[in-house]
């Protein structure tokens, strides 16, 4: 079962779409402001956190630099009225694995969800292969 | 006055603005529709597969899906009228319209940064002579720069009411208004002469006034 953490200030979308991914097998999680999902981040481990560009307060593009920071490994997808080229651009480069327009196609998010699952899981094994390799040159075996 | 070789820049820059936000505010309205909508969905594809449905659920989901309607239907029928802003030089205009639809148009951009915008009309109708499109963007200029100067309860009354032969435009909440130079920038005194307002900042009350002469009754 896929963690999924939801972040948008529109609790009326919020809460359908959660229920929507919630009766397709996935654990939902959300959020309305950005302050709580970097607080939710530090508590819970997800698979990923789907997140919305403007909100009040901190928007998208300054949670995914503070998310980021706080955990690399994070497999953050952005969501936007209007997804432009120089935004996703800059999403990119501050570690956004993808980035979806609204109104959302359930079918794209759920295939989008299960690759940022994937790529994580990817990133796992490598992280606990380097700490193995780590303890056996420490320990010189 | 011949407004049309001026608009220029800042008045391109001021249409796309507002027509930029105007299209974020209905995408958000047409995703909350859309997975209202899709929830629907899956309570048909769940009673088919034999679970009951309930029509309190599916009144509530198509209550929202009204409402969103609605709030669709307002800001399209407010980027209507803001597109017939520019249509006439000069125009008989209500003070208390225009100020309602700019406060709608610029409700998002205050929202983004915390603060409410209330509004309280002149009792009665304030009509006067002038640029609508001109007056719309000298107010949204003010209210946006506005947005960075309020005091704590992050609230921005605008108001209007008569004055003499004036009627009078007050932006109130603005707490730092002494250190900042709010009033002096050239592209806004370029509009309030445009639109031939006087702006005037009250200090003392943490205020802007806007005065523009009415037209006789």
């Amino acid at each position: 079962m896929e963690r999924i953490l939801l972040v948008d200030d529109e609790k009326e979308f919020i809460e359908p779409l959660a229920e929507r991914m919630r009766n397709r097998g996935m654990n939902v999680s959300t959020s309305t402001c950005a302050k709580e999902a970097i607080k939710k981040v530090q508590q819970e481990t997800y698979d990923a956190i789907i997140l919305d560009l403007r909100m009040p307060e901190m928007d998208g593009i300054e949670a995914l630099s503070v998310l980021k920071e706080k955990n690399p490994d994070l497999q953050v997808i952005l969501l936007t009225g209007h997804a432009t080229v120089e935004q996703g651009v800059q999403a990119m480069k501050l570690g956004a694995m993808d980035f979806l327009e609204k109104p959302i196609d359930i079918k794209v998010l759920s295939e989008k969800i299960k690759k940022a699952k994937a790529e994580k899981m990817i990133l796992v094994e490598k992280r606990s292969e380097e700490k193995i390799k780590k303890i056996m040159i420490e320990k010189g075996w | 006055m011949e407004y049309n070789g001026i608009i220029g820049k800042s008045g391109l820059q001021f249409f796309g603005k507002i027509s930029a936000s105007i299209s974020h505010e209905i995408k958000n309205a047409l995703a909350i529709i859309n997975e209202n909508a899709g929830l629907l969905e899956d309570f048909v594809l769940m009673a088919e597969q034999g679970l009951p449905l309930d029509p309190e659920r599916i009144k509530t989901l198509s209550s929202k899906i009204m409402k969103q309607i609605q709030r669709a239907d307002t800001i399209i029928k407010n980027m209507n009228q803001f597109a017939h802003s520019i249509d006439a030089d000069e125009k008989n205009i209500d003070i208390n319209m225009i100020l309602e639809l700019i406060i709608a148009l610029s409700a998002r951009a205050a929202s983004m940064k915390g603060v409410t915008l209330v509004f309280l009309p002149a009792s009665r109708s304030l009509s006067i002579e002038t640029n609508p499109f001109f007056l719309l963007n000298l107010m949204h200029s003010l209210i946006i720069t506005s947005l960075d100067h309020l005091g704590g309860n992050k609230q921005l009354t605008i108001s209007s009411r008569s004055f003499l032969d004036c009627g009078c435009i007050e932006l109130c909440g603005i707490e730092r208004l002494e250190s900042e130079s709010l009033l002096n920038h050239p592209e806004r005194t370029a509009i309030a002469s445009l639109i031939q307002a006087n702006v005037v900042a009250n200090i003392q009350n943490h205020k802007i006034e806007i005065y523009l002469p009415c037209k006789p009754a």
